[in-house]
């Protein structure tokens, strides 16, 4: 870390106005100029600042001068593409939130019960929530994840601070981590959300990926994942995506998360799961959830990334929470010290707003049975689509194996698309996706599979 | 075999049962974060704890820093328990864009550099939602580092403490600025002038715009006029915390007078706003980060790269305190209300430091209390040493920071005879 001293020899001045210059001047100028800036005494570098001024460009320069214009997200980028295009049989397959069947937005009724109730509630505090959240919610949603009867929560070593949604609990995990644990590289599976390498390499560790999709199967490469994690670096990191890959849809059985769980623990392995679609996937909370139970049940350690957004729908109220199970109370109550200072500077604590909704639902049996009824509707639309869409591929005789259409699980299918035929759809059917062939299959509805369903079908026999 | 034989290994090396297929029960193990030591507890929050765990019923609390009434409770605003009630069970809660509310954060420009800013017009302003003042100020430390890495921070002594936290964490090294003068327990405008014209040409300084926090002590407008000469002949870049923007003096405007200043003198200005303490919207994380750019195309550029940053930490900003800004802020008649609220804030406070000091001069006390009604907004710094303090503590379960900073929001007209008794008590000697 550069130390908060006075720094010797250039005045920062002069640092100050050769950065300037190296990215307003041509660059035989610059050449020129950074070098003479650079051999410069104090005598010589009031000269070059005063050539410098002399610079029409220079009059009002703003320190912010150099500052470029940043990448388009891929993401999004398609939904503003979508939003341009005047066609009226559009479909937009891009981004990953949940449409009914008349493709708009929804938000769950049980959600709408717990705003109305919170408004009718005079006395809920509006006041900051203490760094690590709401408490009511972090117990809930430790039990929710973990399961009401898990021995690491009755054991007090689990310890859960409410965090900005999955990204915002990776985020915190990855910080922790990186100032606190013995081994800094993550290893990630390839492919994976985007977001993921940038929110750990900022965060101060190094990414790393692991093989995960398998293009010729359009399923799991566990030989290579089981490879690929046998040779890391024993404590080396790992992010686990707990259910429905994104953007893949392909996840392990059971008996092949028995296997990694063995693999990982040999190794010493730490796990750190990104849960951001549980219930989403099956329909069931407790399945979704298997994978991250196994490993705590075997008494180990990990970091468990949770979201709200898909699950309950409240994507932009940023709910999510950061577990880490610990081997013993003591290190939970040590760790969770360590999270306050990686939060405070950050953003104080968390908002409140849909923290509070989610303990409301989560508190209440009645609103629980609801909210479990409505996430197995939006689950199951999903897989309804997954086969009327694999179906009306079968009829149309469309080349290739389209089952892993059905085999994949949760929101997003990996379609086998290349960019060419991406593209393709896009220009001659208006079908938006992301240029990796991942349709987010929570877009389609009955009334759009048959065009979709045309728009692959031309894709691969059209275009190779 | 091989597999089986490392398994064994392992296990002999670890004792660790846990490698068992089906989970065979454990024992604690060892844990790989075993070495992690206990952070220090936070100064400012550890005093409400003090005060919840104290059964006297005379106890006062005034380290809090969140507003109460007179009756010492919480309040929210009538205007937006209006906007929440509008909004419940209705819209969507859909992602914000990386930037946040397009809505909330033109609402806030308009209030942070005037309702018909040029630099609006013009699109010169490169802003996003930010998570309070906190988000905000870290959004723009990690901006400073990742665009201008030779630079510092300069940050007035004292200050509130988290804004070391930040720029630390944001890994911009740090110098300090004089500040506090605390014989007059007022502005130190000799060394903070000094301190200026001291540090070398192009120094980022972060200046509290309003109601400094913790000393309350404020620059006079003409010494803002000064100090935003000297500035511009050090080319220095000024970054404004407004955390208490029409909670200073109960007027919007005249609480940004500052900022304007240094926009009419030709600044090009960064600026945190939050609607934590004047919309009583705490917990709901809402606030701005603004930079003012050279033209539209340094501004895009420039929010493209904060958008960049936040997207890494939380993707996008909470929707929910948006709304309610958007809502107040759009809505003529909640807009007035809640500029009505919010100067019945400032005069409560306001009224709250003439009854301190009034009681404290009726006492007999020895020492001056002017600077209770000279200094603005929350907090005073009443100029007490933490041993004064601990005794006022453990004397007369009277709770405040041991910096001496009493949080005027907790002072009562029913406490507040009983807390210059118990002031004049523990100073009367001094």
């Amino acid at each position: 870390m550069p130390s908060a001293n006075v720094r010797a020899a250039r005045p920062s001045a002069d640092r100050r106005l050769s950065t300037l210059v190296r990215h307003l001047l041509p660059s035989s100028a610059r050449t020129t100029t950074a070098a003479a800036a650079a051999t410069t005494t104090t005598a010589t570098s009031a000269d070059s600042s005063a050539s410098l001024r002399a610079f029409p460009t220079m009059a009002s320069s703003s320190v912010f001068a150099g500052v470029p214009q940043g990448p388009e997200d891929p993401i999004l980028g398609v939904t503003v593409a979508f939003n341009k295009d005047p066609s009226p049989v559009k479909v937009n397959l891009g981004v990953g939130a949940y449409r009914t069947e008349e493709g708009k937005p929804l938000v769950l009724n049980v959600v709408k019960r717990a705003e109305l109730q919170m408004i009718k509630n005079p006395s809920l505090g509006k006041e900051y929530l203490p760094i690590t959240g709401l408490a009511d919610f972090n117990k809930l949603s430790a039990k929710l994840i973990f399961g009401a009867d898990s021995p690491a929560i009755q054991e007090n070593r689990v310890v859960t601070v409410q965090c900005l949604s999955g990204t915002g609990s990776l985020r915190v995990g990855g910080e922790f981590l990186a100032r606190h644990y013995h081994e800094r590289t993550i290893y990630i599976p390839q492919p994976t959300w985007g977001n993921h390498p940038k929110v750990f390499t900022l965060a101060g560790l190094t990414a790393r990926s692991y093989r995960y999709y398998d293009p010729a199967t359009r399923g799991l490469d566990f030989q290579g994942l089981l490879e690929d994690l046998s040779s890391a670096p024993e404590g080396a990191i790992v992010l686990l995506h707990a259910c429905a890959h994104n953007p893949t849809g392909v996840d392990p059985t059971l008996d092949q998360w028995e296997q990694i769980r063995q693999l990982m623990r040999s190794k010493a392995l730490l796990p750190f799961f990104d849960s951001a679609y549980q219930g989403f996937a099956s329909g069931d909370l407790d399945k979704d959830a298997q994978s991250v139970r196994m490993f705590v049940a075997d008494g180990g350690e990990l970091l468990m990334a949770q979201s709200y957004a898909k699950n309950m729908g409240l994507y932009g109220e940023r709910v999510g929470a950061l577990s880490i199970v610990c081997g013993s109370a003591d290190v939970a109550v040590k760790v969770e010290s360590q999270l306050k200072l990686v939060i405070r500077p950050m953003y104080s604590n968390p908002p409140l707003h849909g923290a509070t909704i989610v303990a409301t639902i989560l508190n209440n049996r009645d609103m629980f049975e609801e909210w479990t009824i409505e996430l197995k509707g939006m689950a199951n639309r999903i897989i309804s689509m997954r086969q009327q869409l694999f179906n009306a591929l079968n009829i149309r005789g469309t080349p290739g194996d389209w089952s892993h259409i059905i085999k994949q699980i949760g929101m997003f299918t990996f379609t086998g698309l290349n960019s060419d035929q991406v593209a393709f759809m896009r220009q001659e059917y208006h079908i938006y996706m992301t240029s990796d062939g991942r349709i987010s299959m929570a877009g389609l509805s009955s009334r759009t599979v048959d065009h979709l369903a045309n728009a692959i079908d031309a894709a691969v026999t059209k275009v190779k | 075999m091989a597999a089986l034989s490392r398994a064994a290994s392992a296990i002999r090396r670890r004792g660790a049962l846990h490698l068992l297929p089906g989970g065979a029960p454990t024992r604690a193990m060892a844990s790989l974060f075993g070495h992690v030591e206990p952070a220090p507890k936070d100064p400012i929050l550890g005093v409400t704890e003090a005060f919840l765990a104290d059964p006297s019923p005379d106890k006062v609390n005034v380290g809090v820093g969140a507003y109460r009434d007179d009756n010492g409770k919480p309040v929210v605003l009538d205007c937006v328990r209006e906007a929440e009630r509008r909004i419940a069970g209705n819209l969507n809660m859909e992602y914000l864009p990386m930037g946040g509310s397009i809505k909330m954060i033109e609402e806030s420009l308009k209030l942070a550099y005037g309702e018909e800013s040029e630099f609006i017009k013009d699109k010169r302003i490169a802003a996003v939602q930010a998570l309070s003042g906190t988000g905000a100020c870290r959004l723009f430390a990690d901006f400073q580092k990742r665009f201008l890495p030779d630079s510092q921070i300069y940050i007035p002594t004292p200050t509130w403490s988290n804004h070391h936290n930040i720029w630390r964490d944001a890994q911009v090294p740090q110098r300090t600025f004089s500040y506090y003068h605390p014989e007059s327990r007022g502005l130190d405008f000799a060394g903070l002038m000094d301190d200026i014209k001291n540090a070398p040409n192009g120094s980022f300084f972060l200046l509290h715009a309003c109601a400094h926090n913790p000393t309350g002590v404020d620059p006079t407008e003409e010494q803002w006029r000064e100090i935003s000469y000297q500035f511009k002949l050090k080319n220095h870049f000024p970054f404004f915390d407004m955390a208490y923007q029409g909670f200073a003096s109960g007027d919007p405007e005249r609480d940004a007078k500052a900022i304007r200043i240094f926009l009419e003198d030709g600044h090009q200005i960064g600026c945190a706003q939050s609607y934590a303490k004047n919309m009583g919207l705490y917990g709901q994380r809402a606030g701005c980060l603004s930079i003012l750019c050279e033209d539209e195309m340094q501004a895009v550029a420039v929010k493209s790269q904060l958008q960049q940053i936040a997207r890494p930490m939380y993707s996008n900003p909470p929707v929910h305190g948006a709304l309610v800004v958007s809502i107040i802020l759009n809505d003529p008649d909640l807009k007035s209300l809640w500029l009505k609220e919010v100067k019945g804030m400032a005069d409560r406070i306001i009224g709250m430091r003439k009854a301190l000091r009034e009681n404290l001069e009726k006492l007999g006390s020895p020492l001056s209390w002017e600077h209770v009604t000279n200094q603005i907004g929350m907090f005073c710094y009443s100029g007490m040493t933490p041993e004064q303090v601990d005794r006022l503590t453990n004397e007369y379960h009277i709770y405040m920071t041991r910096n001496g900073r009493i949080s005027m929001a907790g002072v009562t007209t029913g406490n507040v005879a009983y807390l210059a008794n118990a002031i004049h008590d523990v100073t009367k000697s001094n």
